[in-house]
């Protein structure tokens, strides 16, 4: 069976607003850079197939798709859209290649949301149209902020344990390269933020930033023609919620818990805790990656460990260690190619930290935002 | 792409379901969706709970109105805590679903597969569904002139007619067999007996396209399950085998290529045929369902297959060719044009065609020559995109 791994990465933007390049620009950009990572591939002539993921909502474009070959070199070339968050595109380039039939595989994701106008209507109508939507609730994130306190009371975890998850994030990402947001703030600035909707304040959430990611993926086989230094793909797979998340156990994050049985399974992980080195989580709002923690069985006491710093860049759990979505912004479908571009990176060495050296293996997390709770789960590995 | 001899594992349909396709069905797409995959699992004899994915699709998220709509109509095929994911390739999703859900099965990652593709459009947009289609276009050269989708097909059509020599009554009687073959089909909303007369003096939408050139708007579902081999051979003896896949994309500039010859489906056939080891699709392809939105889209299809010579299938099909008594069926279901258009779900509903065709199950529909191997396609964005797959029994 063909191993598949990452051969090259590129990206564009991780900007507030790049008012100053269009989105297929910035796709353009982000795959020169990716092929030329990759060994220098022609997409012409090197690939077999490209995947882009993305939304048609928020392109403000209805068959968005169309659009998609022009920048990428795919002109009449097999290309498709998974609608979806971009980790789910790299599950199908992964099946792609396991099946046989394909060698070189390009996933391609982006998001500006700097170019939308009513984000708050969109987040609306992503909603189940029959039950959810039409009881309009002022603020859109009231179902986020449910699961957060349903999930702190259950597990006793405090405002304040949140907040230091917050702030040594923040503090995390000043480590990494494509963070605008990254920043020093303490815990009790954090308690003073007002709530935005209980018990979640601005800081909680994420902002926003345009980005494009493309990556390349490949058959280990047809890789090494093309470069020695490329990172395996060991497991992935996605498990999918509703559009309805009231619908669920909102004290536990059980997509991840059958996600990470599946992947851990697939990769022949026993013990997490010993075996993976970094955790790459999805945090665009704050109190999923302490669901995330808990449904890994990374931690029993979340509040402790977080006192402790296991989670830190000099934990024995870090996570994301150079900065996560609170400090790189919300880049819409193209997050989960946003970790994956910082596993790769880390286990490549390119980030300048003997910290990460001896990681082995890393595990990628991504959930679809904010209306669902669809995860994403991979593991790379060197 | 290579062919498939370094495939590992072969892929199987077991068993397809539909919803009936009308205009303005009471059910959401979830429920849609539940009532297609009911009926596949029945008649692959499984239940929602054997299934270990999902993979779906469906055009705009316009036409539903919902926003990530994968995410909210999965649950009605089954997808809530499973693996599930939602494909998108325009009007060519119907096609492309089920070549999603071969490599995911291919690959060994999936056992059991459902293969679920909805629409409902019949709610969307004031005064028409078409509306949406206002939203297509490149927004910084091409949004503000204002096009309608019949628009550029029209153009298409008239390219077509022009460089093929042609003629309005020629592709009127595409109109005629197919709606004449969905009264035969169980789910059919615009089955009828029509003449080419009929087609002629229908309203002329935008010349040369007149009303009953177009398949209709429509809401509905189709589904299929689609297994590993060891999997197959424990459910069905009868198990209908996916022998080849192919997809292409060509730029979204339309306005820069030939409209006359749909190269990029030439490349996706090519893509299949090679991976199905067929050299001479004429001869080796038995009953075809090639995507028939409007009358003209079949014989220019039928042409970019290579079922047909180029500018030669309007004489195949005058002389009775394509009929189901035929030496090639082609559209033996009625089409998009009989059956109706749920756009993703029409696409889906003639892979379950052929597949119901090579197990002899169609009914009044099957052919009446043995068929061994069958053909589907779907096409869509802006004229850009064809998506194939081949079954074999």
């Amino acid at each position: 069976m063909s191993q598949p791994v990452v051969l090259g990465i590129g990206y564009s933007g991780f900007q507030p607003s790049t008012s100053h390049y269009n989105i297929r620009e910035m796709i353009y950009e982000a795959a020169a850079k990716a092929y030329e990572d990759a060994g220098g591939i022609d997409p012409g002539s090197d690939v077999d197939a490209f995947v882009s993921c993305q939304e048609d909502f928020w392109e403000g474009i209805s068959i968005n798709d169309e659009f998609v070959p022009d920048q990428l070199g795919a002109v009449l070339k097999p290309v498709y859209t998974i609608s979806g968050d971009s980790l789910q595109c790299v599950l199908s380039a992964y099946s792609m290649i396991r099946s046989g039939a394909f060698d070189v595989v390009v996933v391609e994701s982006h998001g500006k949301p700097s170019e939308i106008l009513t984000m708050r209507d969109m987040i609306l109508m992503s909603y189940d149209p029959i039950y959810i939507r039409p009881l309009n609730p002022e603020n859109v994130f009231v179902f986020n902020a449910l699961e957060a306190k349903a999930f702190m009371e259950y597990n006793k975890i405090d405002r304040e344990a949140l907040g230091r998850y917050v702030v040594s994030s923040l503090r995390k990402g000043l480590r990494g390269r494509r963070n605008p947001y990254a920043s020093i703030k303490n815990v009790e600035a954090y308690l003073e933020e007002e709530y935005v909707v209980e018990p979640l304040t601005k800081l909680d959430f994420a902002p926003y930033s345009d980005a494009a990611v493309v990556v390349v993926i490949a058959s280990e086989d047809v890789a090494k023609k093309f470069s020695d230094e490329y990172i395996k793909i060991s497991g992935v797979w996605s498990v999918s919620g509703t559009s309805s998340i009231v619908y669920d156990d909102l004290r536990e994050d059980t997509m991840t818990k059958i996600a990470a049985r599946k992947v851990f399974d697939m990769t022949g992980i026993k013990d997490p805790v010993r075996e993976i080195g970094v955790f790459e989580i999805d945090e665009r709002i704050s109190h999923v990656p302490l669901m995330v923690i808990k449904a890994l069985r990374l931690s029993e006491d979340v509040n402790r460990d977080l006192m402790m710093g296991r989670f830190d860049e000099e934990g024995d759990l870090p996570v994301n260690p150079f900065g996560g979505a609170l400090s790189e912004g919300n880049v819409l479908e193209a997050h989960g190619l946003a970790r994956l571009v910082n596993a790769y990176e880390i286990l490549k060495g390119s980030l300048g930290s003997r910290r990460y050296s001896d990681v082995e293996k890393i595990l990628i997390h991504s959930r679809r935002w904010p209306s669902s709770r669809t995860t994403t789960l991979a593991i790379l590995s060197r | 792409m290579k062919t498939n001899i370094h495939v590992k594992n072969r892929v199987a349909i077991i068993g397809a379901g539909l919803t009936l396709f009308r205009r303005r069905l009471l059910e959401t797409p979830q429920e849609m969706t539940w009532i297609a995959s009911k009926k596949a699992l029945e008649q692959a004899g499984m239940d929602f709970k054997d299934i270990d994915c999902v993979i779906s699709g469906s055009a705009p998220d316009t036409f539903d109105g919902v926003h990530m709509k994968g995410e909210y109509y999965s649950e009605g095929a089954g997808g809530f805590g499973k693996l599930h994911f939602r494909v998108f390739v325009g009007g060519g999703t119907g096609v492309f679903v089920p070549i999603a859900g071969w490599w995911m099965v291919a690959s060994g990652l999936c056992k059991k597969a459902l293969i679920v593709a909805e629409e409902k459009m019949s709610s969307a947009a004031d005064p028409h569904p078409q509306a949406v289609f206002r939203h297509i276009w490149d927004p910084l050269i091409e949004k503000m002139l204002g096009p309608n989708l019949i628009w550029i097909f029209a153009l298409e059509m008239h390219r077509y007619m022009h460089k093929c020599g042609v003629s309005k009554e020629d592709i009127a009687l595409v109109s005629v067999k197919n709606k004449a073959n969905a009264l035969d089909h169980p789910c059919a909303q615009a089955a009828a007996k029509i003449s080419v007369e009929d087609v002629l003096k229908s309203e002329v939408l935008v010349y040369p396209v007149n009303r009953l050139d177009i398949s209709p708007v429509s809401d509905g579902a189709a589904a299929l399950v689609m297994v590993s081999e060891d999997v197959a051979r424990r459910y069905t003896d009868n198990p209908i085998w996916v022998a080849g896949i192919g997809f292409n994309l060509d730029s979204y500039s339309w306005t820069n290529r030939e409209l006359a010859y749909p190269l990029y489906l030439k490349k996706a056939a090519d893509m299949a045929y090679k991976m199905a080891g067929i050299e001479n699709p004429m001869k080796q392809i038995d009953v075809a369902e090639p995507y028939d939105p409007f009358d003209y889209k079949e014989l220019h299809h039928m042409e970019g297959l290579g079922l047909a010579p180029r500018c030669k299938a309007a004489e195949l099909t005058k002389e009775g060719v394509t009929q189901r008594d035929g030496d090639l069926p082609i559209n033996p279901s009625g089409g998009l044009l009989g059956v109706g258009n749920p756009i993703a779900a029409a696409g889906l509903m003639k892979v379950a065609e052929i597949f119901w065709q090579l197990r002899g199950e169609a009914g009044r529909r099957q052919v009446k020559k043995p068929v061994y191997t069958g053909l589907a396609q779907a096409w869509g964005d802006l004229m850009q995109v064809g998506t194939v797959i081949i079954l074999r029994r």
